[in-house]
């Protein structure tokens, strides 16, 4: 299926990646080059197959409900680009 | 003696443990050998300081016979391992400056067999590669040339830059993860031996995620030999990866007897792809007579889906892609670009952080899982994935290995096929289904391009049945008996 520039915007702004309007033409060029030849798929009788969604057959193990960690926060803020008192800063949310 | 740089990592051990050299020894040769290498950019960070420590800690525990299975050998880390303190970005320019202030399972476990770490290897950004261009830090360049030719080539992708740094003898072995083919294919165009491991068996924690359910870390190495050593010291149960399977770990090295009667090998037709050099064919050919000569039995088998593979990784991968790399967003870790709010923060972080690969497949994957498209592609893909998956489940019943060869044409030129992305693709068309069905594959080095260039073959086992892997490998290194030598050697070092 071919995608056109309103479509390259669109999952432009829901991945969160500012895409220049002159870029626009290219991607939605590759992106539909790409999905066309994914699209050779369809010629795979899918019909009562699983899809398949854990690679090695096993029980996904649990553990206690327990903290294992913690107190740890300058590390954690060790490599934020902005930090003030103890937590991350970001451009004001709520007016 | 020889060159301490031209041991291979079991002799550097049985030197290391008569004390013929020390580990501070064996660490230097290999930090000169990493300075004479710079012009191949194989490394992102070295680490000389740490490798001197670390090697003067393996000499007092040489010396107080504490030595672990990996004690003093040098090794290079692939830039998607977190390493404590290092430098670790996935050779992204979003992970900027990013010292993770923990260690990757994988890595704690080479450090805590005794291994030395001499450096950080560029790589494809986030693993999204098959010739290591897309890295922010620039092209590898592979140590071998083509004969009578002074043109660089790639060193293959995505552990790129751990199959240069190996190829060039700066370190014994290197780490390498492989999604679809990342250690396998630089394996091959580097005269390497490169392992994938079953899905599960190395422990996925503390290495920044690609795709989570391909993703696989393994070894690079020049012999078969030292992969085992490699594998036996990275493999192990993580309750920190839920994925992890807890099983115990064999001595890998031990199975390598170099027999393979009454083996059947198993030969999918479906591999002779379209456009295959003759000379692929042939070293294809001549595996298959090395295994008959040694009384394996070759059976014929069909893996009707493998033209689907592609496609199916395609969308997978993306998929999986766009969900990790949602993590990166300016504000906890890494790059960060000023936005009036935090949306636009966010969207011009990403814009500036990511290269064209990432950014076109984190698209592609926001595209696959969105509403309305989820079950024309995802779902689609997962279901083509099981039949991939039964297809190789059907082929083991007949047979306990398959032997193709690991990438479709030797090593290419340094920004040859960057115009189409599908054609980059086809690089993997040959490792892809193992990764889609987590099974354990191996490339060894088998033979020579008519210009001079190194070709691999690869062999894909049973679920954690690497040891037959190995041990069918071992027999292949022996019957192929590669000794060719990188141009670097004989000119690039001093």
């Amino acid at each position: 299926m071919a995608i056109d520039r309103a479509t390259v915007l669109k999952i432009a702004r829901l991945a969160r990646i500012e895409v220049r309007p002159e870029e626009c033409d290219h991607l939605a060029k590759e992106i539909s080059g790409i999905l066309a030849w994914v699209e050779q798929l369809g010629e795979v009788d899918t019909r009562n197959v699983e899809p398949m969604t854990s690679v090695v057959a096993m029980e996904l193990p649990r553990r206690a409900d327990e903290v294992t960690d913690g107190n740890i926060r300058d590390a954690i803020l060790a490599n934020a680009p902005e930090v003030e008192g103890g937590f991350f800063v970001v451009p004001k949310v709520v007016e | 003696m020889a060159k301490l740089t031209d041991l291979t990592l079991k002799a550097a051990r049985e030197g290391l443990a008569a004390r013929n050299f020390s580990a501070r020894e064996l660490a230097e040769a290999h930090i000169k050998a990493c300075e004479a290498a710079r012009p191949l950019n194989a490394y992102m960070a070295e680490t000389f300081d740490q490798a001197r420590a670390m090697a003067d800690g393996s000499d007092r525990r040489l010396k107080a016979g504490e030595g672990g299975l990996l004690e003093g050998i040098p090794l290079a880390i692939k830039d998607l391992f977190c390493t404590k303190g290092v430098l670790s970005t996935s050779s992204s320019k979003i992970l900027k400056g990013f010292k993770p202030p923990y260690e990757s399972t994988v890595t704690a476990k080479l450090w805590q067999a005794g291994a030395v770490m001499v450096g950080k290897t560029g790589m494809d950004e986030f693993a999204m590669g098959s010739s290591n261009m897309t890295s922010c830090y620039g092209a590898v360049t592979n140590p071998w040339r083509r004969k009578g030719d002074n043109k660089p080539l790639v060193p293959g992708g995505s552990s790129g830059g751990s199959a240069a740094a190996v190829a060039a003898r700066t370190c014994l072995g290197a780490t390498g993860t492989d999604t679809g083919g990342s250690i396998r294919q630089p394996a091959a165009f580097c005269g390497l031996v490169g392992l994938k491991p079953t899905y599960g068996r190395c422990s996925r924690w503390g290495i920044i995620a690609f795709a989570s359910s391909l993703d696989q870390a393994g070894p690079l190495a020049r012999d078969v030999h030292d992969t085992a050593l490699l594998m036996r010291a990275m493999a192990g149960y993580d309750p920190k990866d839920s994925t992890s399977v807890d099983r115990p770990v064999p001595d890998y090295a031990a199975a390598l007897n170099g027999r393979v009667k009454g083996l059947r090998i198993g030969v999918p037709k479906e591999y002779r792809v379209d456009g295959m050099p003759a000379e692929i064919e042939a070293l294809w050919q001549k595996g298959i007579e090395w295994f008959k000569a040694a009384g394996a039995e070759i059976v014929d088998i069909t893996l009707p889906h493998t033209k689907y593979a592609l496609p199916t990784y395609y969308v997978i991968a993306p998929a999986e892609c766009s969900s990790n790399l949602a993590r990166y967003d300016g504000v906890r870790y890494g790059l960060r670009e000023k936005g009036a709010d935090l949306a636009e923060l966010y969207s011009k972080t990403r814009a500036a952080g990511f290269g064209p690969e990432v950014r076109r497949r984190i698209l592609i994957g926001t595209y696959v899982l969105s509403a309305g498209y989820y079950d024309a592609y995802y779902l689609k893909a997962q279901q083509v994935r099981t039949r991939i998956a039964d297809d190789f489940r059907t082929g083991f019943e007949r047979v306990d290995l398959v032997l193709t060869p690991t990438a479709p044409s030797p090593a290419f030129g340094i920004g040859e096929m960057m115009d189409d992305p599908v054609a980059m693709y086809l690089n993997d068309v040959f490792t892809v289904p193992a990764s889609l069905a987590g099974l354990p594959a191996i490339s060894v080095p088998a033979g020579l391009s008519a210009d001079g260039l190194p070709l691999g073959l690869q062999l894909i086992g049973r679920p954690f049945d690497e040891e037959t892997v190995l041990r069918a490998a071992g027999f292949m290194e022996e019957a192929a008996a590669f000794k060719a030598e990188p141009a670097w050697l004989g000119e690039g070092r001093a």
